[in-house]
C-alpha cells in the first residue's frame, strides 16, 4: 500500500533569503529523486521556518517498479572466437554479469555487434531505498552561502541538528554526521522546550501547532499582514505595502505576533525615504501612513512570539529606533549644511572603478557626454544639463547616503533643492538613476532622460572597454539592467538617435586610460549587447521571433526605427496581403540570391510582362525609400505585395535561367531590383 | 546589574562552562577576533576553549564624546568554543538568562550576518542576535582565518557589554552606564574619547605614522622568518592599528586603501602559516583526545 514520507531537516535559524529556493529545490530534487528510483508518488509538498525545512511527499509507492536492465559487454568479435567459442573476454563479462554465457544476446550498436546482458531486476521496498535518497536530497540542497561546523565535513546554510523521518508509521533510519534521524521534533525555541515525540505525520502538524510553530509559510505570511493591518488601523494608519519585507519576515518567525511602536514626530523632519529605509533595512518594521499618505510617527513590528510581555518588546524597539533616528537626524543637520557642490569637491578621492578612474573624471565624462546625448536628442539645454552632470554623484559624499547607499540620487534631490539648484537640475539627479529595478518608473524630465541615458552609456562603455562583461548569472555591475533601462528609455521617450555615434563618444571618454579593448570592437559588442536585450523586449512584448531575426538582420543604429519597423513587420504579417506579399518575395529572391547586379540592359527584353516590371521599377524605388524615410514601413510592405500579379505575369511569360547570358542577366537584374527594396527593410528568408 | 558584575557574570559562567577565562591581550586591536586567543587558536587541529573582554579601537568611531552610542574604544567579550559545540545557541541563551535576560519575555532574533575580515583573510557565517529589535551579539561559525580553513569548525561569540549594559540599566547613552556604585562610564572613559577623537582625527602625525608602519611591516616579516610567531603577530596587529589610524586620519586613499588591506592581509597569512607549523613541530599538545589524535595522523597521512 502506498504510504506518505514526512523529512523534517531541523536546523539553526536559516538565512530568510534562502527559504523560498530552498523549499522549491527541495520540492523538485524529492520528485526527481523518486522518479530515477522508479517510486511512485503523489502530492509534494514543502514547508518551512527559520528552524526547519519540512517535505510531505503522499502516497509513495511501496515498491520500485521493476527494471530491465540492458548491459552492454565486449564487441563479438572480441568475446567470441573465430571457432564460436567463447574468449575469455566473453567468459569474463557473462561472469561479472552473473549471466550464463550462452544467455547473452548479440546486438548491434552503431554497426558493431556487441554482447548483451538482458537481466530483469526486482524492484526493492520503498522503505529500503529510502534512507538513501532522503540523504542524497539533503546533499543536494545548496544555497547561495553554506559552511561547515564543529568537525564535519557535511556543508549545509546552517547546522543541522536534527533530523525528523517518517514513512507511513515507521522511522526512516539514516544518519548525517551525529545526526541519526528519529521520529522527534522540536518547537519554538522560547515556547517549547525539549524534544517532542511525533507518532504519526498527522501527530506531527498537530505538535507544531501546539508548540507555537505555524509551519506553512503562506499561513504566517496571511497572520502577519493581518495583524500588521489590524495593529496600523488601531493607530489610525495603514501599513506600508511591502511583498519583499512580508516574505522576509514571514522566514525570521515561527510564531508572529506584531506590535505598534511609536517615536516622537520631531524625526519627521527627516525625509521620509529615510525614515521607511530605516525602517524596514535596518528593523524590518512595517512604516505606517494616515489617509494622506503621510508617515505617522509610529511603525508596527512583529515579534517571534506570542503577546507575552509584549510591551517590554515595544520598548525594546522603540529605543532601538530612537537611537537609529536620532542618527538619521544627526546625518541630514550635517548635510544640510554643505551645499552639494561642496560634497563634490570630494568625488576626486573616490574611485568608480580601479581601473576607470575616479568619480571626479567620471563626473567629466558626464558632462561632455550628456552635451552630446542633449545634442543628438534635441532635448536638454546644455547649462542644466552641465550643472546637473556635476552634481549628480556628490550625494555619495554625505553622510546619508553612506549609510544608505540605496538613498542616492532621492539624497541629492533634496540636497540640490536645499542648495538653491534649479528644480529641473534637483530632478535630473534624482533620475539619472532611473530605471533602478526591473519595472521601476522612467525619468520624465528632458535633462533626466538625457542624463539618464549619459549614466548608462558611461558605465556599460567603461566596464566594455576593460573586457567587463555579464557571463552567466553573474553580472556584479548590473550591466544588463543598465543595457535594458537604455533599451527601455529610448523607445517609452521615442528618441531616434544614432547609438553607435553616441557608444563611439562614451568611448572617447575613457581613451586616456589603459585599456582592453579597441573602440571599434567595444562599440560593436556594446551595441550586440544593447540588441540582445532589445529582442527580449520584442519577444516580451509578442512579436515572434522569426520576424525580430528577420528585422535585426538589418539593423540600423537608431534603436527606435528599428522597433517600429519590427512592430509594423509583425503587424503585416496578420494582414490578407501578407501572403501575396512572400511569394513576390520567395519568387524574386530564390532566383536572384546569387545575383549580385541590378544592372538591366532594356533592349534585350523580350516579353510585355518584362517590359512592364521594367518601366515600373523606377517609380516604385523611389516610391519606397520615400516611404521608409518616413519610416512608413506598411505602406512599402504593401506596394511590394501589391506586384503578385505583375511578378505571376512574368513567371509565367518568360524563363529566366535562358542560355542567352545578356537576356539572362536583365531579367535577373529587374528580380534583383525588387529583391533589393525586400532586403532594405528586413531579411524575409528569416519569415517562417 | 553594574557593568562590572555584567562581565564578572560572563565569566563566571563561561568559567563553567569550562573556558579558559584569560585577560586582554596587551596590544591595540580592533576586535576581540584579533587576540590570538582567537586568531591563531582558531587555526588547526586542537581544540580550545577561551573567554575574555577585549579593549577594541575603532579610531573612526570617535565622535568626540558626543554621541550616545559611538565610541572610539569599546569592550567586547569574546567567546571562542572550538570545535563549535552542537547545543552552542543554548549555551549562549543560557548566558543571556544569567544577566537576567529571560528570552521569553522578550524577542530574541538570530539574523543572517555573515562577518569577514579583509585585514586578517578571515571569514564566517552566522548572525547578529537581536534582543527586542538592537544587535547585542555577533556570532559567527569561523570557516577561514588567515586564508586557512578551520578545521574544526570554531563558534565565536561576541558580546557588545556596553548595549547590554545599556539595555539592562534602562539607560540612554553609553556614557551614563552604571560601572560600579557611584562610578559611570563616562567617569572612566569620557575624556580619554574626547582626547583619542582629537588624536586620531586632527593630531596624528601621517609621516610617523606611515614610517611606524613601514617599519612594523618589516620587523613581522623578519621575525615570522625566524619562526617566532606570536612576536610576529604582535606587529600585524601594530600595522593593523596603524593602518586604522591613518585611515580616521583621512590620510588613506581608496586606491591606498586596498593596497594597505592587502598588505595586513598578507603578514596575517604569514604568521597564520608559521603559526600551523609551529603546532605541528610541537605535535599539537592540545590535543589530548587519543582517538581524535589518531584519527588525525591518518588523515594527515593520507594527504
Amino acid at each position: 500500500m502506498a504510504q506518505d514520507l514526512l523529512l523534517e531537516i531541523g536546523v539553526e535559524e536559516m538565512p530568510s533569503a534562502y527559504m523560498l529556493r530552498a523549499l522549491k529545490d527541495l520540492e523538485n530534487l524529492a520528485r526527481k529523486n523518486l522518479a530515477e528510483a522508479r517510486l511512485s508518488c503523489g502530492e509534494v509538498l514543502t514547508w518551512g521556518t527559520p528552524r526547519r525545512l519540512c517535505l510531505w511527499v503522499k502516497e509513495i509507492s511501496e515498491e520500485q517498479e521493476d527494471s530491465l536492465l540492458e548491459n552492454r559487454g565486449p564487441k563479438k568479435s572480441i568475446a567470441i572466437d573465430a571457432n564460436g567459442n567463447p574468449s575469455k573476454a566473453g567468459l569474463g563479462f557473462a561472469r561479472s554479469q552473473g549471466v550464463d554465457f550462452r544467455k547473452l544476446q548479440i546486438r548491434e550498436v552503431g554497426g558493431v555487434e556487441y554482447l548483451f546482458a538482458i537481466k530483469k531486476e526486482k524492484g526493492q521496498a520503498a522503505e529500503q531505498i529510502l534512507p538513501g535518497l532522503l540523504l542524497k536530497v539533503i546533499h543536494s540542497l545548496s544555497f547561495p552561502k553554506s559552511m561547515t561546523w564543529s568537525y564535519y565535513q557535511t556543508r549545509f546554510a546552517r547546522p543541522i541538528r536534527w533530523l525528523l523521518a517518517i514513512f507511513g508509521d515507521k522511522n526512516v533510519e539514516f544518519n548525517i554526521e551525529n545526526i541519526k534521524s528519529a521520529n522527534y521534533t522540536y518547537g519554538h525555541r522560547f515556547l517549547s522546550t525539549g524534544a517532542l515525540p511525533v507518532t504519526s505525520i498527522d501527530d506531527y502538524f498537530r505538535v507544531l501547532r501546539e508548540h507555537y510553530v505555524i509551519l506553512d509559510q503562506a499561513e504566517r505570511k496571511t497572520m502577519i499582514w493581518q495583524q500588521v493591518q489590524k495593529v496600523a488601523g488601531a493607530a489610525g494608519g495603514k501599513a506600508m505595502e511591502n511583498e519583499e519585507l512580508l516574505e522576509e519576515v514571514a522566514f525570521l518567525v515561527e510564531f508572529p505576533t506584531a506590535f505598534y511602536g511609536e517615536f516622537s514626530p520631531s524625526y519627521l523632519a527627516v525625509p521620509p525615504e529615510v525614515l521607511t529605509t530605516s525602517m524596514i533595512e535596518h528593523q524590518r518594521y512595517f512604516p505606517v501612513y494616515n489617509n494622506e499618505g503621510r508617515l505617522l510617527p509610529g511603525f508596527v513590528g512583529v515579534r517571534n512570539g506570542t503577546d507575552y510581555c509584549l510591551d517590554l518588546v515595544r520598548a525594546g524597539n522603540e529605543r532601538v529606533l530612537k537611537a537609529r533616528l536620532e542618527d538619521a537626524l544627526f546625518f541630514w543637520n550635517e548635510d544640510s549644511r554643505k551645499s552639494l557642490e561642496e560634497m563634490s569637491a570630494k568625488l576626486k578621492d573616490v574611485l568608480f572603478h580601479e581601473r576607470l578612474g575616479t568619480l571626479a573624471d567620471k563626473v567629466l565624462r558626464l558632462q561632455k557626454l550628456a552635451l552630446f546625448i542633449g545634442q543628438e536628442t534635441g532635448l536638454s539645454q546644455p547649462e542644466k544639463l552641465q550643472r546637473s552632470a556635476l552634481l549628480c554623484k556628490a550625494d555619495l559624499m554625505s553622510n546619508m547616503v553612506y549609510e544608505f547607499p540605496e538613498l542616492q540620487g532621492i539624497m541629492g534631490r533634496y540636497y540640490a533643492s536645499g542648495s538653491a539648484e534649479e528644480p529641473e537640475v534637483a530632478e535630473a539627479i534624482f533620475e539619472h538613476y532611473l530605471p533602478r529595478f526591473a519595472g521601476d518608473k522612467l525619468p520624465s524630465s528632458a535633462a533626466g532622460i538625457v542624463l539618464s541615458l549619459t549614466e548608462k552609456t558611461d558605465n556599460l562603455m567603461g566596464c566594455f572597454s576593460i573586457g567587463i562583461k555579464p557571463s552567466g548569472s553573474q553580472d556584479p555591475y548590473a550591466l544588463r539592467r543598465q543595457a535594458l533601462g537604455l533599451v527601455n528609455i529610448i523607445l517609452d521617450k521615442k528618441l531616434s538617435i544614432d547609438l553607435k555615434l553616441v557608444f563611439e563618444q562614451a568611448y572617447l571618454g575613457y581613451e586616456d586610460l589603459v585599456l582592453e579593448n579597441s573602440r571599434e570592437d567595444s562599440v560593436k559588442e556594446l551595441l550586440d549587447f544593447v540588441y540582445q536585450r532589445m529582442r527580449g523586449v520584442l519577444l516580451d512584448s509578442g512579436v515572434s521571433y522569426d520576424v525580430i531575426d528577420a528585422a535585426l538582420s538589418r539593423p540600423s543604429f537608431d534603436l527606435f526605427e528599428t522597433y517600429n519597423r519590427v512592430l509594423k513587420l509583425q503587424e503585416f504579417k496578420g494582414s490578407p496581403v501578407f501572403e501575396d506579399f512572400m511569394v513576390v518575395y520567395n519568387r524574386v529572391h530564390n532566383l536572384s540570391r546569387k545575383w549580385e547586379s541590378e544592372e538591366i540592359d532594356p533592349d534585350v527584353l523580350l516579353d510585355e510582362s518584362e517590359k512592364n516590371l521594367y518601366r515600373k521599377l523606377p517609380e516604385l524605388q523611389q516610391e519606397i525609400k520615400t516611404s521608409l524615410k518616413a519610416q512608413d514601413y506598411t505602406r512599402a510592405l504593401e506596394l511590394l505585395a501589391a506586384l503578385r500579379a505583375d511578378v505571376d505575369q512574368f513567371f509565367t511569360a518568360v524563363m529566366v535561367m535562358v542560355e542567352d547570358e545578356k537576356l539572362k542577366a536583365a531579367r535577373l537584374g529587374i528580380l534583383k531590383s525588387i529583391a533589393n527594396l525586400f532586403n532594405s527593410m528586413a531579411d524575409f528568408s528569416k519569415i517562417v | 546589574m553594574n557593568f562590572q558584575e555584567l562581565i564578572l557574570r560572563l565569566h563566571n559562567f563561561w568559567g563553567q562552562q569550562g573556558c579558559i577565562i584569560q585577560q586582554p591581550y596587551d596590544v591595540e586591536k580592533g576586535a576581540g577576533t584579533m587576540n590570538p586567543a582567537t586568531f591563531l587558536r582558531a587555526l588547526g587541529p586542537e581544540p580550545w576553549k577561551v573567554a575574555y573582554v577585549e579593549p577594541s579601537r575603532r579610531p573612526t568611531d570617535g565622535r568626540y564624546g558626543e554621541n550616545p552610542n559611538r565610541l572610539q574604544h569599546y569592550y567586547q567579550y569574546q567567546v571562542i568554543l572550538k570545535p563549535s559545540p552542537d547545543n552552542v545557541i543554548d549555551l549562549y541563551l543560557a548566558s543571556l538568562r544569567d544577566l537576567g535576560i529571560e528570552p521569553e519575555k522578550h524577542d530574541i532574533r538570530l539574523v543572517e550576518d555573515n562577518w569577514e575580515s579583509p585585514t586578517l583573510g578571515a571569514w564566517g557565517l552566522g548572525w547578529e542576535i537581536w534582543l527586542d529589535g538592537m544587535e547585542i551579539t555577533q556570532f559567527t561559525y569561523f570557516q577561514q582565518c588567515g586564508g586557512f580553513d578551520c578545521l574544526p569548525v570554531s563558534a565565536e561569540i561576541t558580546y557588545g557589554i556596553e548595549r547590554i549594559a545599556m539595555y539592562i540599566q534602562n539607560k540612554e547613552s553609553v556614557f551614563d552606564i552604571e560601572w560600579v556604585d557611584g562610578i559611570s562610564y563616562a567617569d572612566v572613559h569620557h575624556q580619554a574619547e574626547v582626547d583619542y577623537s582629537h588624536y586620531n582625527f586632527e593630531a596624528a602625525d601621517v609621516g610617523a605614522l606611515t614610517s611606524m608602519f613601514n617599519i612594523c611591516e618589516e620587523e613581522a616579516v623578519r621575525v615570522a622568518e625566524r619562526q617566532l610567531v606570536q612576536p610576529a603577530y604582535d606587529y600585524v596587529l601594530k600595522c593593523s592599528h596603524l593602518f586604522n589610524l591613518l585611515d580616521a586620519r583621512g590620510a588613506i586613499s581608496v586606491t591606498e586603501r586596498t593596497a594597505y588591506i592587502g598588505r595586513v592581509r598578507n603578514l596575517a597569512r604569514m604568521v597564520a602559516r608559521e603559526y600551523l607549523e609551529q603546532r605541528k613541530r610541537l605535535n599539537y599538545p592540545l590535543l589530548k583526545d587519543k582517538n581524535l589524535r589518531e584519527q588525525l595522523i591518518i588523515e594527515e597521512e593520507v594527504l
